[in-house]
Formats: structure tokens, sequence, C-alpha cells
């Protein structure tokens, strides 16, 4: 049984509410904080935990809040990025749902550390109910004096907005989400100049994922140097991972980081193996963006070693061989599942979500969509799976924001691991309609990899 | 300077512009959609991709977008490498899934910019195979077409309109790949400057309605370059014919007047060429037959143009040739400016300020460059957009420039630049009398009385120059004076700006004052005055008297024969002035294009050459001499130049049988001799026998189509192509091909670049002037040593009058132009009469928007719907100047309300 430091008291009755929350232990991080610490001494312990952007990108939090500009004058902002729309990710969802004022605590604190009076949390418009949640625990937090004017008696004002989104995937880009904030249209920025130094309403602005704020607490609580000591590596901390797809227990985990992803998938305290006895074909471990893994090289890596969940870990190989641990989305798919489908799923998600700023994300995007759609639906060419390879290698690294990425890499390790069920499905374009591909040879170490 | 290798070769470029800037300026041709140098890098389109290399050993490289990525010395970088073309091949063919074939059907076609780019990349065959996305298209006005389906989603229109040009009502909706470039429903574009749309988009989405009306490809049209003359900017164009029509107006780049935009009135005013309303023939009035040749005319002019006294009345519209010629026929003495007295009394100002040459003129691009802008009573929205434009970019540039200090962002990066300077903007300060679309993008914003805004003027002076007279001003003006006197007094290039539009002297003596007190304390300081019509300066700085002399000269003297030049009287003097004179004269030889209400008058009407049929030298608002050439011989071949007329009728005055032609130069030559202060004028332009190589210039380009087949409905013996004995051009295709020298460029082209943005290869570097750039001559020269002598004499602050009102004109982009106002689209767009008055005048009356009000004018009695404006000052009443049914020339009158319905 792993460490439990987000959700451990995510399931007291009555958590939700402001006195169960306090009565467990709740804002004790915010009186540490604020009466025991300066602003930058928060930074320091941060920065010490290790603390790793929980949002996919696993930048170091610590190191960001240190980039935030702060010149005289200039107000600046805190924005919680909790516009998760990443498919297969619902940590977020969960824990504003089940423990409100775990993030709250963490916003506070953290707002502290970076200067922020006004800190705004900007929520994917389809979490209309939480919004309700947030809201509800916000005044909870006010009306005990958390939230206000001199907080504590300290002289640290601040106040938390909720923001909801109109439900563009784009929006979770944190230069677009910004733009989204002022009231303009979602589309990204160009960096420079970054939101340290020039984010919300021109001022310099840190935006952080909910789970990384919410992380701010324990860290807090126990220290950075004792918080990095769970888990393994530079994946410090714990993370919570949401599993779905074929699993007999899908839900939200908080794993420390020092299991195996076999282990996370087969064993009863976490998924619960795959539901009827199948076996695993497939699995997303990091949310729909990053590349889908077979079976055989997601439990062992290429070198043969097992694969554990982190970041290092989930990594190795690179994207030949290997994925990412991105949001912690954990998709799994049965031997029951099409790959083929699985990616048109994907793709006309992202063609849908990209926002039509720049040419190869808006028309690529498109076009691999209707390429896949008539690949699963028999009327696919040989030939329109190099082209699919070809146009998502022009999309890679060439776009203004990570979407073009995001779009490219699925289609991109779908083709790489999975070409000869998209031959499959143009050869048999009947047999495609009436029954799955099914596992093949997929235990061969690295078959069609070695071929792309 | 910085020295890059380009595919191992090595070039010296200029530090500081970006890549994709580079490679164009270096001639290297490089693929691109979403840069535009106006517009900056915004990197969307990915079309402009180049490998660039760690150093001369890296062989793997990394794909950069040229148009983001700066100079840097020693930087290496390759256009020709094989991943960087199938990239951009690769883009063009994602831009082409949606696009659809329509090449042949779409007026784009052989001037679009996707085409030449599809084409540059190699990009040729198909992979795609599904159905293309289609939208429903808009009705935008008159003037734009438009057709979503060709879109390649540039984003220019957008980031031109919006950004560029501060229209609110175009913009960019939906996401991914259905984004569409609209308006939020279906309407009028509000911008005056939505033309630009047509050159800005690099494919056939917003296309020229008036064109499209009378479509000709681009390669097919005889064109000349030519000067707009629908307000006194001098906007440089290039004027489009094929079968003795007018098609179209388009762009013609000069880096030092009008850039690379143009506003609507200038682009699509141009109709009245081939307006139903023209004057075809010669006409003797009162005789059986009316209309006469030639020779029958001339016979008839034999009795009126001698044993009569000649009165010559000029024109603000008609070229420097025309008025010269006309005075040189009548005598100087007997040449009058076609204006009444008190426009000649601001001109005659305008022209000696700026003769004095204290203060240089303001060209728009020292606009443009400027960090701080005053304007000073005049409505330059309305009465010369382009300039309101170019103040725009003044204060945009000047945030920009403020929020890059000590940045490591360039000043092209255009996305960036807006996200550093979000609302931040340059100093301007709109002192007018109404509001203004430039309200909005000011710092400080005034609305006076001319008068009062006089007085502000000199008490700013006052603030930079402590030695001036002290102004009295009230505390609602006196602090914004401190304001713009402070910012001022920290510009480097200060520019002001002031006119001619509320026909109030002072205000001229007032920014000259301002102007001159920042000479102090700035490095270089600008003064530019608008003039009411595209040649007032010009007629002007010919010093004659205004037409209220003539009227009194004709009431003394008998047996006058009036000669009225291009100028319809009724719209520049009040009716009953008009009158007066044509009663007192015995005959009226009038030359004119159109039929007005002075042409009625005529008992010897001449038709005139319209701009596009003459050849001619406008002066605009800065004393900058253009010339404007022919675009083509109408077939009526009545249709003659003005000045060719007038030179025609010498020898007949003379009585002298030597009949010869003349040339623009020689009337020109003749101007300098008649008049020292117009010499240089002749410099204008290269003379007629100019030629590059022993060539000729040809108007049309090579591929110019069915020159034979033309006629053939007429005759199958293909005619003599027209000679043209005035300018280095030639009617045809024949003569020089390559690139003439600036003020001789009929058409941009290159080979590969069949669209506007062949401009590049004129261009010393993207954005920067023309190669050897001509751009007119100025005739006002900068003295830099001349001392400023200060007007003193400050006006008295206006006072409301009990129930009466200052009636001032209201211009109207649309409608106050004499000429434009016969186009079509124009008049649509052109309001209908009303009077506009201030909340405060209209709360005790109980007025309404709507209620009609009857005033009387002149002993004319107008009703007219009343619009409420709360910007109006009290106790002044503004009325659209130039509509047809308006008061002209009653302004700064005082008027008073008969009655009110209602």
């Amino acid at each position: 049984m792993g460490r439990k430091l987000l959700l451990e008291k995510a399931h007291v009755p009555g958590i939700r509410t402001y006195e169960v929350y306090r009565r467990e232990g709740g804002y004790r991080s915010v009186e540490k904080a604020l009466k025991t610490m300066t602003p930058d001494q928060v930074t320091e312990e941060v920065k010490k935990s290790g603390l790793r952007g929980r949002g996919g990108a696993g930048f170091p939090a610590g190191m960001k809040w240190s980039f935030l500009a702060k010149p005289e004058g200039v107000p600046r902002y805190l924005v919680c990025n909790a516009d998760e729309s990443e498919p297969g990710t619902f940590k977020d969802r969960y824990l504003m749902e089940f423990i409100p004022h775990l993030l709250v605590e963490g916003l506070i604190v953290a707002s502290y550390a970076l200067g922020s009076n006004k800190t705004f949390i900007y929520i994917r418009g389809e979490y209309a109910w939480i919004v309700d949640i947030l809201e509800q625990a916000i005044a909870e937090a006010k009306n005990n004096g958390w939230l206000g004017k001199n907080i504590l008696g300290t002289g640290f004002d601040l106040e938390i907005y909720v923001q909801r989104g109109a439900g563009a995937y784009i929006c979770g880009e944190e230069t677009a989400l910004l733009e989204s904030l002022e009231g303009k249209r979602g589309n990204p920025r160009i960096k420079p100049p970054f939101p340290a130094v020039k984010g919300l309403w021109d001022s310099p602005t840190v935006v952080n994922n909910v789970e990384t704020l919410a992380a701010v607490v324990p860290i807090i609580n126990i220290g950075g140097d004792e918080y990095a000591k769970i888990g393994v590596g530079k994946s410090t901390g714990t993370k919570l991972i949401s599993a779905c797809g074929n699993i007999n227990k899908p839900g939200v985990y908080e794993i420390d980081m020092t299991i195996s992803v076999e282990e996370f998938i087969y064993s009863d305290e976490y998924c619960g193996g795959i539901p009827d006895g199948k076996r695993l074909k497939a699995c997303i471990p990091g949310g729909s963006s990053v590349p889908i893994l077979p079976a055989n090289l997601l439990l062992k890596t290429a070198k043969g070693e097992k694969r554990m969940m982190n970041y290092e870990s989930l990594s190795d190989g690179g994207f030949a061989t290997g994925t990412m641990m991105g949001s912690g989305g954990f998709i799994v798919l049965d031997e029951d599942q099409c790959v083929v489908r699985h990616t048109l799923t994907l793709a006309r998600f992202y063609r849908h979500e990209s926002c039509g700023q720049c040419s190869p994300c808006r028309e690529g995007t498109g076009w691999m969509e209707k390429i896949l759609k008539n690949i699963e639906y028999g009327k696919g060419k040989k030939s329109d799976i190099d082209l699919l390879w070809d146009i998502q290698r022009k999309i890679e690294g060439n776009t203004i924001c990570p979407l073009g990425d995001a779009a490219a890499w699925p289609v991109a390790a779908a083709i790489r691991h999975f070409r000869d069920e998209f031959e499959w499905h143009v050869l048999y374009p009947n047999a495609a309609q009436n029954r799955n591909y099914g596992l093949a040879h997929y235990a061969d170490p690295l078959p069609v990899a070695a071929k792309t | 300077m910085s020295t890059i290798y380009i595919d191992n070769k090595q070039y010296e470029v200029k530090a500081g512009k970006n890549l994709l800037e580079a490679c164009l300026g270096l001639g290297i041709d490089l693929p691109y959609f979403c840069w535009h140098p106006a517009l900056g890098s915004v990197g969307a389109c990915r079309q402009c991709a180049v490998k660039v290399f760690k150093d001369e050993n890296d062989t793997h490289g990394r794909l950069v977008m040229s148009c983001m990525e700066s100079i840097r010395d020693g930087l290496h970088l390759s256009v020709s490498d094989k991943t960087a073309k199938a990239f951009r091949s690769q883009v063009i063919e994602w831009l082409m899934t949606n696009h659809p074939h329509d090449c042949p059907v779409c007026d784009e076609g052989g001037s679009c910019h996707l085409q030449d780019m599809t084409v540059m990349t190699g990009h040729d065959y198909r992979r795609y195979h599904y159905k293309k996305r289609t939208y429903t298209n808009q009705y935008l006005g008159p003037f734009i077409h438009h057709e979503m389906n060709r879109c390649i989603q540039c984003y220019r229109c957008v980031r031109y309109y919006h950004e560029y040009a501060g229209g609110k009502d175009l913009n960019v909706f939906a996401a991914h790949n259905h984004v569409y470039f609209g308006r939020e429903r279906d309407g009028i574009l509000e911008s005056p400057f939505s033309g630009n749309l047509v050159e800005v988009c690099p494919t056939g989405v917003f296309t020229d309605k008036t064109l499209r009306e009378h479509y000709t490809r681009k390669w097919d049209l005889t064109t000349a370059p030519s000067v707009c003359n629908h307000c006194s900017v001098g906007c440089n164009t290039i004027a489009g014919e094929r079968y003795g029509q007018l098609r179209c107006i388009t762009n013609r780049y000069n880096s030092q007047v009008n850039g690379y935009f143009l506003c609507d009135r200038g682009r699509f005013g141009y109709e009245f060429v081939n307006s139903a309303n023209r004057i075809t023939q010669p006409l003797i009035r009162n005789r059986t037959v009316e209309a006469v040749d030639e020779a029958v005319l001339m016979d008839h002019l034999r009795a009126l143009l001698t044993n009569h006294t000649l009165i010559g009345i000029g024109s603000p519209r008609a070229s420097m040739e025309s008025n010269i010629a006309l005075m040189q026929l009548v005598g100087k003495e007997n040449f009058y400016q076609g204006i009444s007295d008190n426009a000649v009394f601001v001109e005659k100002r305008i022209v000696e300020v700026m003769q004095s040459g204290v203060i240089k003129t303001a060209s728009l691009h020292d606009i443009q460059q400027s960090d701080a802008i005053v304007i000073l009573g005049e409505d330059l929205w309305n009465t010369a957009p382009v300039m309101a434009l170019a103040v725009r970019q003044g204060v945009m540039k000047t945030a920009a420039h403020q929020a890059l200090q000590n940045r490591a962002i360039a000043e092209w990066h255009d996305a960036a630049v807006k996200e550093l300077v979000q609302q931040e903007k340059g100093f301007l300060a709109n002192c007018t009398v109404s509001s203004s679309p430039l309200d909005e993008i000011s710092s400080s914003v005034m609305h006076k009385a001319p008068e009062d805004l006089a007085r502000l003027g000199f008490a700013i002076a006052q603030r930079l120059n402590m030695v001036l007279p002290v102004v009295q001003l009230n505390d609602d003006m006196s602090t914004p004076a401190a304001v713009i006197a402070a910012a001022l007094q920290k510009a480097k290039r200060p520019v002001i700006i002031s006119g001619a539009g509320y026909y109030n002297e002072a205000l001229i003596r007032a920014a000259f004052d301002i102007a001159a007190a920042c000479k102090a304390t700035a490095e270089e300081v600008h003064l530019a005055y608008v003039m009411p019509e595209c040649n007032s300066m010009g007629l002007a700085m010919m010093q004659a008297s205004g037409f209220e002399n003539a009227v009194l000269r004709t009431s003394r003297v008998n047996n006058v024969t009036a000669i009225v030049l291009e100028n319809d009287l009724y719209r520049n003097v009040p009716a009953q002035i008009a009158d007066v004179f044509f009663n007192n004269c015995q005959h009226c030889i009038v030359l004119d294009s159109l039929h007005n209400a002075t042409t009625q008058h005529a008992d010897v009407l001449i038709p005139a050459a319209s701009f596009a049929e003459a050849d001619g030298t406008l002066v605009n608002y800065e004393g900058r001499a253009q010339r404007f050439y022919q675009v083509f011989v109408p077939a009526n071949k009545n249709m003659q130049e003005s000045w060719k007329w007038l030179m025609k009728m010498q020898p007949v005055q003379t009585g002298s049988a030597v009949e010869r032609s003349y040339h623009p130069e020689e009337v020109l030559a003749m101007g300098e001799q008649l008049l020292p202060r117009l010499s240089g004028i002749t410099a204008v332009a290269p003379p007629r026998n100019f030629r590059v190589n022993g060539q000729p210039l040809p108007r049309a380009p090579h591929r110019y189509s069915g020159r034979t087949a033309m006629l053939s409905n007429l005759t199958v013996s293909e005619p003599k192509p027209k000679q043209d004995y005035d300018s280095p051009f030639t009617f045809t295709m024949e003569g020089y091909s390559g690139m003439p020298p600036s003020p001789l460029i009929p058409f941009f082209w290159s080979p590969g670049w069949n669209s506007n943005q062949a401009v590049n290869k004129y261009q010393e570097e993207p954005g920067g002037s023309l190669k050897n750039e001509h751009a007119g001559k100025l005739l006002f020269e900068y003295k830099q040593d001349a001392t400023p002598v200060y007007f003193k004499d400050i006006p008295e602050a206006f006072m409301v009058r009990h129930e009466k009102w200052l009636l001032l004109p209201q211009y109207e982009v649309f409608g106050s132009e004499e000429l434009s106002a016969y186009s079509k689209g124009i008049s649509e767009l052109s309001p209908s009469p009303y009077a506009a008055l201030s909340q405060l005048d209209a709360d005790p009356l109980s007025l309404v928007n709507g209620s009609l009000i009857t005033v009387k004018i002149f002993e004319q009695v107008y009703e007219l719907p009343v619009r409420i404006n709360a910007a109006i000052p009290k106790g002044v009443m503004l009325m659209p100047a130039g509509l047809a049914g308006m008061p002209v020339m009653a302004w700064n009158s005082w008027v008073q309300i008969i009655s009110i319905r209602l």
C-alpha cells in the first residue's frame, strides 16, 4: 500500500464541508506558511520537494515559480488550470469534487508564495457542478478567515475566483487559457514573452495544474525534503492516476511512483485486472496524446526491464519503444479493441479541438481523421497508411503550440506499433467490419517498431 | 549589418530583420502567407520554413519558420534544403486540401498569391481525395465580394482589418478546420479601409465587387501609374482599363505617401469615369444642333475669346497643367481660384506657413514614425482617411517601441509585440469639433468649437515656449493643454496636423505655433495641413484671389467671357454668388468631365478628360507634386485634357496661325515662368522622351491578350496602336519589359510573382522604399536655419449665442467629395442630409434623434432630421458637407431654428 498524501481523507464523510476538513487537519499548511515562512521559503520548500507539474509536461513546479518576474507596482497572478480536457484524464475532477478544500488550501499557500492577491481557477466548462462545489468551498474558507483581507492577521490579501471555460481543449494550454480568461478567443500565444513575464492582463503569471497546487499542501505540512523521499529519482511524491478502459476497477488512484505498470493494472488495490479474463492489448498511460504502447512494450522496456509507473521509466526508450507519464490518464485496451477505430476517435477529437491558427494542425488533423475514417470503414488504401505517417511527421514539431504534437503522436504510435492492424483493415475491409484483428504477435519484442 | 550564409553563400544583410525579410530582400524566392511587411510576423501559416544550422559543420539542421527567426551574425540557413522544401510543399498541400480548384472562374486568378506560392513550392499532385469544406458567404456591402470557400486561413484579413485599421466588424469565428472570416452577420463593412482586404487577402476570398461588374483579368488590363484625386493626400494608385472602360484602382506602393493601403473612397470612387453623366461632345448652347465638332467649336470660340475680357476660374480638382494653361490663356491678373474667399484666406495662410520653411512638412511616412501626434481642428478620418490610418500606425508603433525597450523581442514579431503592448497607446491628441473613430486611440480627446481649439493650440504653444502670450483657458481645457504640452516636450518626433476643413485661419496659426515651439526640444518636428481637394495646394500656390473677387470684377467690367475649368461652382461658393457671376458674364465657357449645376450655365461646354484619360500633375497637402498618367485614349476623341483644350485656344485667341501641340512638361515649364514659387515642378517625373535601353515603357503586361481581336466586331484589320506623345509609355505591351523606375511603374509584376506581392521585388527591402524611388517633387523647401515668427494674435473664445448655432461642416468619407459621389457604391454609402447637435442643445428643445428641424441658411429653407451627438460642443450645429441638397460654404455663419417637428 503506497503512501497517500492527496486522497488520504477524500472519503471521510462530509470532507467537502469546511468543518470536517478543518477537523481532519485542513488549513494547517496555510497557518504554517503564512505565519512561520516567508514567500521565498515556501517556494524553496516546493523546489526542494522536486514536485513536477502534474498537468502533463512534468516541468518542475518550484522552478516555474522562481521564474516569475516581480516588477514593482505590477500585480502578479496565479492561475489554476482546471481545464482538464485531455481524454482519459479525470483526476482533477475527482480531487475538486471530493476534497475541494485541499485545492483552496493549496491555492492560498501558492498565492502567498507568488504574491498573487487575485487567483483564478479556470475550470473546464463541462465541470459545471464542480464550480458550485468550489465556490461553496471558497465561500466557507472566506467565512472562516482563510481568504479576504489580512488573512490570519499577516497582512496578506487573497481572493479566489472561479471562471468557467467554454469547453475548448486548447484552453488547457496555458497561454490559450490566459487568452480565454481575458475574454478573448482561446488561441495560444507565441512565446516569448512567457506568462512568467507577461501573462494574464499583461502581468507576470504562473499557471499550475490542480493536482500540482494541491500537492503544495502536503509539501508544506511534511516539508519538501520529506516529500522528495517519496517516489524514485526525479519522480518525487505521489501522483494521481485516472484509470479507465478495459479494467475491472476504473477510478482515480494515488500512487507513489514506485510500483510497476503490471502491478498497477493487475493488482486488486488498483485496476484489478482486465474484465472477463481477456488479455491486455495496449495501453495509453498518460492521457490521449501520449504514444500508445502494445502490451509487450508496456510491461517491459525494450531493454527487458520492468516498466515502472514513473516519469523516467515510462519514457524509457523514447517514442520508438516508450511513452510518457503525461497527465496520468491511464487508458487500457483489451484484446478485443480495434486500434484503428481507437486512433480515429482520438484523431476526431484533435481535429475538433484544433484552434485553427496554424496550417499543419488545422488542416493536417482534419485530413488524418478523414483517412482514418476511410481505413476504419473499409475504404482505405495501403498508401493511406504511408500518407498518414507522412502527414503526422510533418505536423510534429512544426506547430505554434503542442496541440499539433498531441494530435500527431497517437497516430504515429498507432502506426509504429500496430501497422499490421492498419494493413489488415486495408487488405480485408469486409473482415475488418465484422471482427477484430486481435492480439497478433505483439508478444514478439519490437516487431513493428523495427519496421518503421 | 550582419553576415549570414544562405545555402553556403555569404550575404550581408541588415540586422534586426527576420530571415524571411532578409531572403526576400536578397531576391531569394521564399513562399509566405501570414507575413505581410505592414503587419509583421505571427508564424501562423508555417509556409516560410527554412533549415537553420548551428554552424557550418552542422549537417542535420533544424526546421524553423523564417518569419519568426531573427538574423544573427554568422547564421547558416538553407532555403533549398530537401526537408525544408518538402515541408513547404506539404503546407501548400494542406492549404489546398480545402481550396476549390476554381481558378478559371475566380476573380483572383492570374493575380493570386496562392497560385504563385503553389507554383513556387512545386506542389502539383493531389493526395487528398475527400470532400472539401464549404461555407456560406456573406453580403459585405457594395465594395467587397465574399467567397469563403477559397479561404486558406492565413488570418491576414483580420489582422489587417482589426489590428491595423481598427475595424471592429470583421473577425474570425469558429475553430479547427472550420474557422470563418467575416462579420457576425451579413452587412456592410463599417471600416472605410475595407477595400484593402482585396489586396491583403492572398487568394480570392475578398475581391473587388466593382471590378466584378466589369471584370477583366489583371493581365488584360492596360494600366498606368495614377494619383488618387479624391482628397489632398495624393495616394499613388494604379488605374486599369480595358475596352475604353476604367475597370479598377489598385494601390501603387510609395514608401513616402500611401505605403500599402488606400481608403475605399480612393479605391472605389473611380466609377464616375464610366458614368453616363459624362460630357461627351462639345456643345454650343442655343443652337438648333448644340453638339458640334472641334473645328466648329474653335470657330465659335474665336469670337468669344477675342474682344472680350477673359476671366479664368481655376479649380482645386484640376491638374496643375490645366490651371497653368488657363492662367496662361487669360493672363495672370484674370485668373481666379474657383473657391470662396474664406477658403482662399485659410489656404493662403497654409501656403505662407509652408513656404516659410520653418517646419518640415509631414509625409505619411513621417506621421507613421512619429512618437506624439496632435490633431488640431481637422476631422482627419473623413477628410484625409489614409492620413488617419497613418496616425493610427504612429500611435501603435510608438506603443510598440515603448514596450520593446530593453527586451529581446524584435519589432517585426507582431504576436509578441501585441502581447506586450496590450492596451498601451502612443500619444495622440485628437482635438476636433465632433467625435471621430480616432478618439478611441487618443490619449487626449477634445471636442470644441474651432476658435476654442485654436486657443487651445496657442495655449499649448505657450506652455512649450514661455515667451509667447498667455491664453486664459477654462479648467476643462487648461488641464488637457498641459497634458498635451508635456507629451510634446518629451517627444522626439512630434507631428502637428491641422487643416482647412473648418475654414478657420486661427487654427492654422495655432498649429504652426505649436510646431515651432516644439523645435526647441524635439529632434524633428513635422507639420501637416489637410487641404480640401486633390490639387487645392497646387491651386493655392498659384496665389490667385478667390471667386468673390472674380464676381466683383465681372460686375465692373462688361463683355466678359468666363472660362470655368473643371469646377462646379455651386459646390464651392453659395448659389447666390455663382448666380450673380453667371448673370454678369456675357459668355461662359465651361470645361468639365461631368454634367453638373455649373455646366448648365455654359454657353460653350467642352468635354474634359477625367484623370484616367489625362496626363497631369497634382500637388498634395505637403506640397508634393506627383504626376499621373493617362491610362487610355478614350474612343471619343472629344474628351481631351483641359490643358490641351486651353492650349489649343491660345492661337485662336491671339489669332496666330501656328498650331502646335504641347506636352505636360512644357505646360509646367510655363507655370514655372508665370509663378516662380512653382519652380522645380518640371522635375516631377522623367521627361516624355525617357527611355530604358532605348525602349518606351509598356502600359500592358506582356501577356495582354486579344489585342488583334478586340475590335474585330468593328473592323477586321487591326488598327494602329494609339501613340502617346506626352509620356514615356506606350499603350501596348511593346517596350521595355523589365522593372521601370519608381514613378513610372504601371503594374507590379515579376517572374513567378503575379499578385500585388510582386512589389517585394521593386523594393530595396520588404516594406522599404522602392528601388531608386522618386516619390514626387516636394515644392516646399525646409530651411534649416529659418527662425520661426510666431503668430501671437489669439482669437476670442467661442461664445454660445442665444438660440443661434454656429454652422460647421461635418465631412463624410463617402459623399462629401464631389467626383467619387458619382460612383455607385460610394453614393450608396453616403448618408442622407441631417443636422447634428449637441445633447445640451437638443434637450431644452425636446429634440430627439430623427426630429425634424427647419433652418434658414442664405435665404434657403432646409428641413432636416436631427442627429444628437454628445461630443459636439454646445452652440454648434454640424451639417454634412458636399452632399446634394445641403448648404454650400455657409460654414461659420449663425443659423436659427425656425420650426421643429418632433
